[in-house]
């Protein structure tokens, strides 16, 4: 139990050290950028004179130096406030509880579908290592896992879109409807194409990770074995390949979740798709500093609980460690 | 021969196309020109050096060699010939292989399930845990957990729970201390009473010679001698191999006299008699290849053994 509430607190500090640490270089890049918060937010042509400027700049604090700026926002959210988004005037914390949901669940629909398509292409096509089927499925992931995501994004929305016209082109909801008057089906028809494009490239990577695995797992002693004793291919996989590359499959899983989240911005961009990554990027673009704090943190705390699930679950799930310890 | 046969192998010959450089295709031949028999109730021991293709031939008599194998030549199964479809049919259940070490065994699976396998049962499992000592709560264990003595037993357990009628140990006891292996050796000794067709491969001669019925000496891929385990009780007279004779002097306590030179390479074999290069008594006669001949009361292939 003392060994758990070490682990609980070495983990705890480092994951501070890390809000810390990517809060101060975010911070760092964002103050040092060209773009002028003040251009960005009145508009480059727009009338405004020296004056009013000066006054926008006094009020939110750009004059002051930048360490003491660092300090300030941190002082603030000990306290649980994280600010007022200067491009959305409205508080950080708002704008990233709608956001983060909307995100979410496009990462969660991609994550799961480029999981279990991924895991299952991966598994078909190292058990037939060298069949023509293995030889598409290795051929189709080395195009996907080369292509960005953005660009099949945008050859999905022509297609789809456009030419077929079975999705909408953008945004999450119906355009000029009342949020209130959005029915389920809705949402979900404009989340199908931004989370299948998010999750073509996840499926790559982790069909072409299974299948490398299948195949060496298939050299084993004790699948030979296993073959020895009469099992046939099928029940060889079915009882000792999955079992053997569960863990490192989950493993992997849990860790592509940071690459998700990259991926999440570029095609949340081109659907036009209300979640973190476009607000992230509109953050960058306006030099809106406390919104892309605040979303920087949150990738943070994100990617972080990822690992951590995954390192949890290997320990769960692999009995060498779980039992490790018991008979010595 | 009062006995019959569970085994036959009759001139079996495994060979590997393996590709030199550009287009040139080499073939190396691991087995060639093998025969052996084992017969119910007895243990036959397969003894010789490494690389001499021993497991080689555990994997051609359950027809799992991988797929770029070559494999020529006749195996009878109880009389009946075992293609690659009865070999199927009979592997793990008639036909059982107790591999070298836990290694063999799914590191994720429990011990209990693996020796129940596709397609045996709970009730099984417990009588032959049971019959071999092993306590109840050993079948939860994984196989990392297993003690040295433990693994041995749940090894010969996947074997005995298909009733197995040949048993084809694979170097069961390297890296065992003399107590075990004593006691591996043990189980297949009664598993041989009850009526079982035991083929042991091993490089152990000394433990082999005191519980087989017959040694089988294996040479660069062929057996160059069949003979009875008395016959190295009783001296190098007895035995008819110059190297099998070699082999009995390279025994610690029988002078522990080595031989020069080594086993050739499977891609390098000499034309004629396999063992004529290091052979004291070779003679024109070893250009030709000779072949597998009965010798008092045991089988030669030589052609100069009296």
């Amino acid at each position: 139990m003392n060994q758990l509430l070490k682990q609980a607190i070495s983990t705890l500090i480092r994951m501070v050290l890390l809000l810390v640490g990517v809060s101060m270089v975010t911070f760092l890049l964002v103050i040092s950028s060209p773009i002028d918060p003040i251009d960005a937010y009145v508009g480059a042509e727009s009338n405004v004179s020296q004056e009013q400027r000066d006054n926008i700049a006094e009020y939110w604090g750009l004059n002051n130096p930048p360490v003491e700026r660092y300090f300030t926002w941190l002082s603030n959210l000990i306290k649980g406030d994280m600010g007022t988004s200067i491009s959305y005037q409205k508080p950080v914390t708002e704008i990233l509880g709608s956001r983060f949901l909307a995100s979410l669940t496009l990462m969660a629909v991609a994550w799961l579908l480029s999981g279990i398509f991924g895991f299952l292409l991966g598994v078909m096509s190292g058990a037939m290592q060298g069949s023509i089927f293995d030889k598409c499925v290795k051929a189709l992931c080395f195009v996907l896992s080369s292509t960005p995501t953005f660009w099949i994004g945008l050859l999905f929305l022509m297609l789809f879109s456009v030419v077929l016209g079975w999705f909408p082109i953008g945004l999450s909801v119906p355009i000029g409807k009342l949020s209130s008057e959005v029915t389920l089906l809705e949402r979900v028809h404009h989340l199908i194409l931004p989370a299948f494009t998010l999750s073509i490239t996840g499926i790559s990577g982790i069909a072409l990770h299974t299948r490398q695995k299948i195949i060496d797992v298939l050299k084993m002693d004790y699948v030979l074995f296993a073959k020895a004793r009469g099992e046939s291919k099928w029940t060889l996989i079915r009882r000792h390949g999955l079992r053997n590359i569960a863990i490192p499959a989950i493993t992997l899983q849990f860790a592509s979740i940071s690459e998700l989240f990259g991926g999440s911005v570029l095609a949340e961009n081109v659907f036009s798709y209300p979640g973190l990554g476009s607000a992230a990027s509109a953050a960058g673009l306006k030099g809106d500093v406390p919104l892309l704090l605040g979303i920087a943190l949150c990738s943070v705390l994100f990617v972080f609980a990822g690992n951590l699930i995954a390192n949890l679950l290997y320990g769960i799930l692999n009995p060498q460690i779980r039992e490790g310890g018991k008979l010595g | 021969m009062s006995t019959a046969n569970i085994l036959d192998v009759r001139n079996l010959s495994v060979s590997f196309l393996m590709y030199g450089r550009g287009l040139e295709q080499k073939e190396l031949n691991v087995i060639s020109d093998l025969s052996v028999a084992v017969k119910e109730g007895e243990i036959l021991a397969v003894a010789g050096s490494s690389g001499s293709g021993k497991s080689l031939l555990a994997n051609a008599i359950l027809g799992i060699l991988p797929s770029n194998a070559r494999v020529k030549g006749e195996m009878l199964y109880c009389g009946k010939k075992l293609d690659s479809k009865q070999q199927q049919r009979l592997r793990g259940k008639e036909i059982a292989l107790v591999p070298q070490s836990v290694g063999y065994l799914d590191p994720l699976m429990k011990v209990g399930q693996q020796v129940i396998g596709a397609d045996g049962c709970r009730e099984k499992q417990e009588a032959v845990f049971k019959k071999y000592g092993l306590a109840d709560f050993v079948k939860k264990l994984y196989p990392f957990q297993l003690s040295g003595g433990m693994a041995r037993r749940v090894l010969v357990s996947t074997a005995v729970i298909g009733d197995a009628k040949l048993i084809i140990a694979d170097e069961p006891t390297p890296g065992l201390s003399k107590e075990i292996a004593q006691t591996a050796m043990g189980h297949f000794r009664s598993l041989a009473d009850e009526g079982c067709a035991v083929m042991l491969i091993t490089h152990d001669l000394d433990l082999a010679l005191a519980y087989a019925d017959r040694i089988a000496v294996f040479y660069a891929g062929t057996t160059v001698e069949i003979a009875a385990a008395k016959d190295f009780r009783a001296g190098v007279d007895a035995l008819r191999h110059p190297y099998t004779k070699a082999l009995w002097r390279a025994m610690p306590h029988n002078g522990f006299q080595p031989i020069e030179g080594s086993q050739p390479y499977a891609g390098d074999l000499p034309k004629g008699c396999l063992f004529a290069p290091r052979c004291p008594q070779r003679t024109e006669a070893c250009e030709e290849k000779p072949s597998m001949r009965p010798l008092r009361g045991g089988e030669v292939c030589c052609s100069n053994a009296t």
